[in-house]
Order: structure tokens, then sequence, then C-alpha cells
């Protein structure tokens, strides 16, 4: 790799280059974007949370001003268009596949949740759209809802699907029972824990937006949409729901405004757009709202667990059990039973040379939106239970949690975990270290007596933290149940004048790509960043890509551009040693020059770039014209991104406002493209993940099945000045599993972050445990009715 | 329907539209500025920022009709001759933007705070952003861009 001095190489802050159009408001968003002649569309929901549908009159609302039409389940099923898929299947530990129930674009005969899809309107405007979904008379019979968790497996339980009795989907295990049981056996001490993963609905700021498209002459769809990864769109809406074959199915991602997950997934909506556009012979354009953002995205998290974790008298793990109860929602969204099974229990190692793990899950349907991937998926909850556990077991047997940490740390690598994982690399101590100095970890008794004289308590949390990125392996992931490969693609064209397109199907929105992947391409090639432009989100122009999530497009994406820019490498250096009659061994590639070794004959790299297309003199069939060149990355493992967050926090024991005085986050990303982007990433996720342990609650009316909190009203966003500044740390273990190093950083923040803040309030109030959200009501109501731990001890 | 007039970014702009028509909706709809965003519908998330003489205003708490004669400032008339605003400029430096989705209303918001608060410290520029939520940055970088913006701007 010739890295430049110029500013622009690996590991340099550069600027983003995408910033430019969003400052001056020259964004393209899918809202953004008027089709000639385009209708309007918006969705009629359901106001049950569980009901059948008797009938469905849309005469009135098909007779409004401006309707265009009104669809109903019934024209989707005339269609015969497949349902909404889960694109992995978990067994269950009896062998028997998870049970799944249909999952409709428009509800036929029953609705499943607040929200759930009923009828769609078309009309001129949006207003004449909205006006006349009113009108639609919708006969419903109301039926008793399944809304919490802890009974929704009771054999009483309201069913949510017929095909899934006690409302379970599947009974999953990881890990080794027998083995486990052992460990427990011989423990010297077990801590037990219940926790409470709470439910976090995504709220990227852009909501999901739609607009389908049908070209009669061609035959050809087109549908823009506010997506994660759109070829895989267009390959669940062509072969599985059947909208259109693949090749006449064009799906355009362009700007995007976040996604942590909730615009992964095929929903009812996008879908309904493209299909309708051809029956109505015109543009359909559908822009979600905040409310119907909360109700219908999937959203994240949501487990009730049962932790036990085994020491002997030394404070060695011996062993881990769990078990976890994983809402699935009412229906399977396009990767929901993968994160509580295959990115939750195969994390349950944590840090820790943990020799025995014995996990289940329970995969269970209730009555509310469906949940999916958010930000971390699955990890952050794994990660919250190990960091629980550990903080709690060092406070039982009166250990500083950074000693207990130390005395399992993996130490040599590669480690073969209990539960699938064989991480790679990692240096966990280092980072501890790092953030324990960062923080100041010995002047903490020094604070909390300042605090204390001030009628303040001030607590200290850690999290030492690990997650699973690159997704991934497609050989291993196909072995566990996906539907789908996890390898990346690009392509990387050089144009006659020497500039160079790349085609990724990563998708950026919000990542950075448009600069880090420039940065790559430009550092390899010697040319100036600007002569790089990266494309991508649109199936027209890249053949095909798995997308971005699982902060897999630095590990998987990138790679995939190094192995074209081999691929460039070794043609172009064909080329420079035809034009300089030299061999192609004593051709040199430097800083944009091609020289022959040993003389002082050189090519620029735009002289060659010229050169690949004239073509002039090529010997033929030994040289092709042009310089294009394609690669697929399939990685040869997970990355295992690692680190450890400090957090201080101080309560006012009066009103129970917990303040976070200090942040502190280490983290261990392999090899760093762009320390500004990644930086960026771990604030984005830190906010995320104290909003998680303090704010955010997704809440359900237990009864009706209502959500709750619906809007900003309600659902507490975290706002800056619920945030402090951060401070950010950096060790560096390079991943052998990609050929850059790279590890990832888009989750670790959401990750690591919870368990550090509640260890912190739990530390200051002197108590074992608080649920999550961490409200000022709770952390009250804690001080008010629990004895102070040293009380207690 | 009626005719609504205001000057948009420094030029004349006019438009027939319903009376319950949002400002918003009148910039984005009617003139195509689609810079401003819509990221909620309870105004409380200020993606929708813009100026309304001089005054940072949400434009999806206000009609239309109301800004009638107004001077409307938007995030496309911010950067002057070419040349980003300094509260602009800041956000690119600081990496105070992800997605980009919350920024113009960010933008907006930065330069009415600093305007009416010239002496900035951090814990003044939390406390005045409370109306716009950013999902990305976790607000480090926006905080940093405006003090620095701030400071370049004394």
């Amino acid at each position: 790799m010739s890295d430049k001095a110029s500013g622009e190489g690996i590991g340099q802050p550069v600027r983003r280059k995408e910033d430019f159009r969003f400052i001056t408001g020259n964004g393209h968003y899918t809202d953004d974007i008027s089709r000639p002649h385009q209708t309007w569309t918006c969705f009629l929901r359901s106001p049950h949370a569980h009901a059948r549908i008797k009938s469905i009159d849309t005469s009135a609302a098909e007779a409004a001003p401006g309707v265009v039409a009104v669809f109903t389940g019934k024209h989707v099923a005339d269609d015969e268009l497949g349902g909404l898929i889960c694109g992995w299947t978990v067994t269950s530990k009896d062998g028997t596949p998870m049970k799944v129930g249909p999952h409709p674009i428009l509800a036929l005969d029953t609705v499943r949740y607040v929200g759930d899809h009923v009828a769609m309107v078309v009309a001129e405007t949006l207003a004449d759209a909205r006006a006349a979904a009113e009108l639609i008379d919708v006969d419903y019979e109301a039926l008793p809802a399944t809304i919490s968790l802890a009974t929704c497996q009771d054999e009483t339980a309201a069913q949510v699907h017929p095909e899934a009795p006690r409302n379970t989907c599947f009974e999953w295990e990881l890990g080794n029972k027998a083995e486990t049981e052992a460990a427990f056996a011989r423990a010297d001490r077990v801590v037990k824990l219940d926790l409470t993963n709470n439910r976090l609905i995504p709220n990227a700021m852009e909501p999901r937006a739609a607009i389908g498209e049908f070209d009669k002459g061609s035959g050809i769809y087109t549908l823009h949409t506010t997506s994660q990864n759109p070829h895989v769109a267009r390959l669940v809406l062509s072969a599985f729901v059947g909208v259109a074959p693949e090749h006449k199915l064009r799906v355009i991602a362009p700007d995007v405004g976040g996604g942590f997950g909730s615009k992964i997934f095929i929903y009812a909506e996008e879908t309904a757009c493209v299909w309708a556009a051809a029956k109505v012979g015109r543009p359909i354009k559908w822009t979600g709202d905040r409310s119907e953002a909360f109700l219908s995205d999937a959203h994240g998290r949501d487990h009730l667990s049962h932790a036990e974790l085994a020491l002997d008298k030394d404070g060695k793990f011996l062993g881990l059990r769990v078990k976890t109860i994983a809402n699935l929602g009412a229906y399977l969204s396009t990767f929901s039973a993968a994160v509580p099974t295959y990115l939750y229990g195969t994390l349950l190692s944590g840090q820790y040379d943990l020799p025995a793990i014995h996990v289940e899950v329970d995969g269970v349907y209730t009555h509310t939106a469906p949940v999916d991937a958010y930000r971390g998926a699955g990890r952050p909850e794994a990660t919250y239970l190990v960091e629980r556990m550990v903080e709690t077991a060092a406070r039982e047997i009166g250990m500083d949690p950074a000693e207990l940490r130390r005395r399992n740390y993996i130490r040599t690598f590669p480690h073969q975990t209990p539960v699938i994982m064989n991480y790679d690399a990692g240096d966990y101590e280092a980072s501890l270290d790092a953030a324990m100095k960062a923080i100041d970890y010995a002047g903490f008794p020094a604070r909390k007596s300042e605090a204390a004289s001030r009628g303040k308590l001030r607590g200290i949390g850690m999290s030492s933290y690990i997650e699973a990125c690159g997704l991934a392996p497609s050989a291993a992931v196909g072995s566990l149940g996906a539907g789908v490969g996890l390898w990346e693609s690009a392509e990387v064209r050089v144009n006659p004048t020497g500039n160079v397109e790349v085609m990724t199907g990563s998708h950026s929105h919000g990542q950075g790509h448009e600069t880090t992947f420039a940065q790559l391409v430009a550092s390899r090639l010697g040319i100036p960043m600007e002569q790089v432009e990266i494309v991508h989100g649109d199936t027209d122009k890249v053949q095909f890509g798995m997308g971005t999530y699982g902060s897999r497009s630095g590990a998987v994406g990138m790679s995939a551009i190094v192995k074209a820019l081999d691929k460039i490498e070794t043609k172009a250096k064909k080329i420079a040693a035809h034009l300089m009659e030299a061999a192609v061994e004593d051709i040199a590639f430097e800083n944009g020059t091609f020289t022959v070794r040993g003389t002082d004959k050189s090519l620029a790299w735009a002289e060659l770039s010229l050169a690949a297309y004239t073509a002039h003199g090529f010997p033929s069939g030994e040289i092709e014209p042009g310089l294009k060149e394609g690669a697929f990355y399939d990685p040869t493992n997970f990355t295992f991104p690692a680190g450890c967050h400090i957090c201080e926090v101080e309560i006012d024991p009066d009103t129970g406002i917990t303040k976070i005085a200090k942040f502190v986050a280490v983290d261990d990303f392999g090899t760093v493209i762009n320390p500004l982007i990644v930086e960026g990433q771990v604030h984005g996720g830190i906010a995320q993940g104290i909003g998680q342990a303090l704010l955010e609650h997704g809440v359900y009316d237990a009864e009706s099945g209502q959500l709750v909190t619906g809007s900003y009203m309600d659902y507490c966003m975290p706002r800056a000045d619920d945030l402090p500044s951060f401070t950010l740390g950096f060790t560096k273990t390079e991943s052998p599993s990609n050929p850059l190093g790279m590890k990832g950083c888009g989750e670790a923040g959401a990750i690591a972050s919870p368990p550090a803040v509640i260890n912190a309030i739990t530390d200051a109030l002197g108590i074992r445990d608080i649920e999550m959200p961490a409200t000022p009501a709770r952390v009250w109501s804690a001080l008010q009715s629990a004895a102070p731990r040293a009380a207690a001890e | 329907m009626s005719v609504v007039s205001m000057t948009v970014n420094g030029k004349p702009a006019s438009a027939d539209v319903e009376a319950r028509t949002l400002l918003v909706q009148f910039i984005r709809d009617e003139l195509g500025l689609t810079g401003t965003h819509v990221g909620c519908d309870t105004s409380q998330c200020g993606a929708c920022v813009v100026h309304v003489d001089g005054r940072a205003v949400k434009s999806c708490t206000m009609l239309a009709a109301q800004a009638e004669g107004a001077e409307v400032l938007t995030i496309e008339g911010l950067a002057k001759n070419g040349e980003l605003h300094p509260v602009q400029a800041a956000f690119r430096e600081h990496h105070g933007l992800q997605c980009g989705f919350c920024t113009p209303g960010m933008i907006m918001t930065a330069v009415d705070m600093i305007r009416r608060k010239p002496d900035l410290d951090e814990e003044t520029v939390r406390e005045e952003l409370d109306g716009n939520i950013c999902r990305c940055t976790g607000y480090h970088n926006i905080v940093k861009a405006i003090l620095a913006a701030s400071q370049e701007m004394r």
C-alpha cells in the first residue's frame, strides 16, 4: 500500500467528500425526488392490536376527490403476490424449523399489531389520499391481544399465528449443556441476575419513503427507496414477493438519512408502491411520517433474560447459563430470527475465557410491531448481559471489577469460544488500561467524596465489550440458516482520462463511504481523491451487493475493492510492460507512476489509462483493451472489534436525575482508514447506547396494545443536553481475516455503553440492578425503596 | 386556494396554495427547495428550521400564509457568492454531520444561536440544541462545530 504523504492516505482524517451537498441543502433523499405525473399514497393502518377483519367497504373512498385507486389485501391476493419473508431459518433444539405465520403485504382477514397495513389509497395529492383513507369502512371484530413478553407463552395467551402454538416461533439453544451443568456443580460461587433489555425504536431521522414506477414500454419497474441494501430488496421483491422479475426491477437507494438497521428490511409500504404503480400506470410516492415510523419500522432489542455465572474461589469464570425470551413482534421481519440467536448467543463469551456456556432462547410472537436488527443487533443484548453479570459478580465477591475482568480475559489468539466464534486477534487488557487511565480510575474515590459533599451520588461502571462484525463468511452463515451469502462486490472502472469510478455493493447512509473508499482507491492508485467517484445504491449501476449493516462495509466492502484494485494493477502492469517494452516482472507501480526497474523509463497513470482504451498496437489476444475489473470478496472469518468503555455518573438523589459526568471509550477497530469518521461513528453509537440506558423505551399498553410511545413527545430521544462530550481512545490489533486488517466501528458505541452506564448507576445507588431505561422516576424510586448496598452487606 | 407571496433566499416567491399549506410544504413542494427536511410530525425534531425575518423557526409549525411578505432564508440561501457560511464550513471541518438529514435544520438553528448569543459555551450550545434531534453524531461534533464557528464569527 503506497500511502501518500499528501494527507489523503489511509489513516488521515480527510474531510468528507459528501458533506458539501448536505450542508448546502443539495442532498437527494427519496422524499426530495418527484417523478412526472406521480400520485401519492397513504396506508390505512389497523387501530387494533388484534382483530378479525369482517369486511372492508372502500366505495366511499374510491368516490372521494382525487382518488386514483384503493387497494386491499384482496387485490394483493388476487395478484398472487407472495408475502414478506424472513431470510434466516432458525432451528429449534428439537430439530424442527421455526414456526412462521404468513406476513401479507396488506392484511387479508386478520390484523396483528397497531399499525398493521389494511388498505392503500392512491390519489392525486397526499391530502386527497389521507382524506379518502378516513372514508374506508373496516368492520373489525376486536380480539384479545398478547403484549406481555413474560406471559405470551402461557396457554391462555391470545395466539398471534395459529402456526405457532404458545406464540413460540422457536426454542433455540447453543453451547454445551452437560459441560455447563458440570461447571456449575463444581463452582464456589454462582451469581444470578434477571435482566431486561428494553425495546427500542430506531428513529433514523429520515422517515422511510418510496416511489414506485412502471414503464409500460419496457416492462421495467423502478423503486426509489430508503434502503441500506437495495440489491437485497430487489432480490426479495422479485424472488419471494414476485412483484417483477429481477432483471425487470431497478431499485435505487439515493441519499438515505440514517438507517441503524431499520432500513435493511423489506417492508410492506415500499413493496406496495412498486406493485401498485403498474396497476395505476403512474408513479406512486409514499413518504412515511414520524408517527408511522414509530408504528411500523421494525423495533429493536426487547429481551427478558435469566443468567447465572459460575466462578471458582479465585474469581475465575467456570460457566455461564442463560435463558432468554426474545420478542419477535407480530411477524418475522427480514433478519429477525437471526438477531436473538446467531448474533446474540454467539457473543456470550464476551472477552472472557469462559470454558462452558449454554444459552436457550425462545423467540416469541406478540401483537406488537416486528422486532429486528437495530444498531448492534443481538450483540448489545449479549454484552449487556455479560457485562452486568461480571460487574455484579465483582461486587458480590468484593473484588475490583477491573481486576475480575483481568483474571478472566482471553490472552491468546486464535481463541475458540464454546459458542461458535473463533476470535482472531485482540488485546483486551490494553483497552482496559487505556480507558482506566483516560478516566483517571484511581482518582474516582476522591471524586465520589467531592460529589457526596455536594449531596450527589457518584458512580463508576465499566464495560469490556466484544462484537462479531464483518458479516460474514458465506459458508459459515449458510450452515447456520442464512438464506443469503454475506460477501461483498466491487467494480473499479478506470476511464480513459485516468479518473476512476468504483461501484460498490455497500451502501452509505451516513457512514461516509464516498470519502473512506475514495481514500483507499486514491492512495492505492496514487491519484487525487477528487478523481475517484464512489457509486452505490443503484441496482442498474452496481451489479450486486449485500449492503451495509453489521459494521461490514470496511472489512468486507473495502476488501472487495482491494481485490478489484489488485486485478487493476495486474492488468495495468501488463499494459505498461508492453508500452515500455519491458518484462512485466520489471514493472513497478508507485505514487501513480509505472517505472521499469533499473531504467529511467516511466509512464504516468493518466497516460496508461488512455493507452488502455486507445489500445493501439496491443498484441492481439494477449491484452484486451480497457481497464475495468470486478471482484467479490467473501470473508474468511468474522472480525472482532473490542474495547473498554467506562462511564461515570452523578445522580441527584432529590430528583433521580442521572448526569453522565464522564464517558471514556477505548476501542480496537484494527486498521482505521479515516479517524475523523471512525470517531463520529463511536460518538453516535454511544449516544444511542446512553439513550437505551437512560431515556428510550418503546412501550405498548399491556391491555389494548396501543403504542404509548408513538411520538417524540413520548419516546425520549437523546438530545444534546442529555449527553456530555466523549473522550475517545484507540488501541490496535489488526484483524488477520481481511487484507486491510479492519474490524468495523459502526456499532461498538451502542453495544458497549448501556452496561457501562447501568454499572455506574447501580454503583452510585448501591443497588444490585435497575431496569433500563434508568429514568429519573426509576432511580428516585430505587433510592426510596432499596437499602444501600453497604447496609445490605 | 389563495396566493401567498414572500421573499425566499433574496428572491420573490409566490404560489397559489391551500390555506392549510405549511411553510415547509410551500418551501419544498411549491419552490422545490428540498434542503429543508421533515423529520417528525410533532414539531420536535427541528429538521425543518429556516429563518423567517432573521429568526429561526420550525417551518412545520407555521402556515405559509403566516409568512406572507416575510424574508425567508433556507439552507440553500446561506452560502453567499459560492462561499460557505462559517457555520456550514465548521460542520464540514469538524464532521458535524453523518447522514445529513438533520443538518440543514441544525445549521440554521446554529446560525441563529450564534447571532443571539455571541459568547457561547458548551453548556449553552447543548441547551439551545434542545429542539433539534440528531440520531447519528451523538451531538459531540455538532457542538464542537458550533463553538468553532462562534469563535470564528466573533
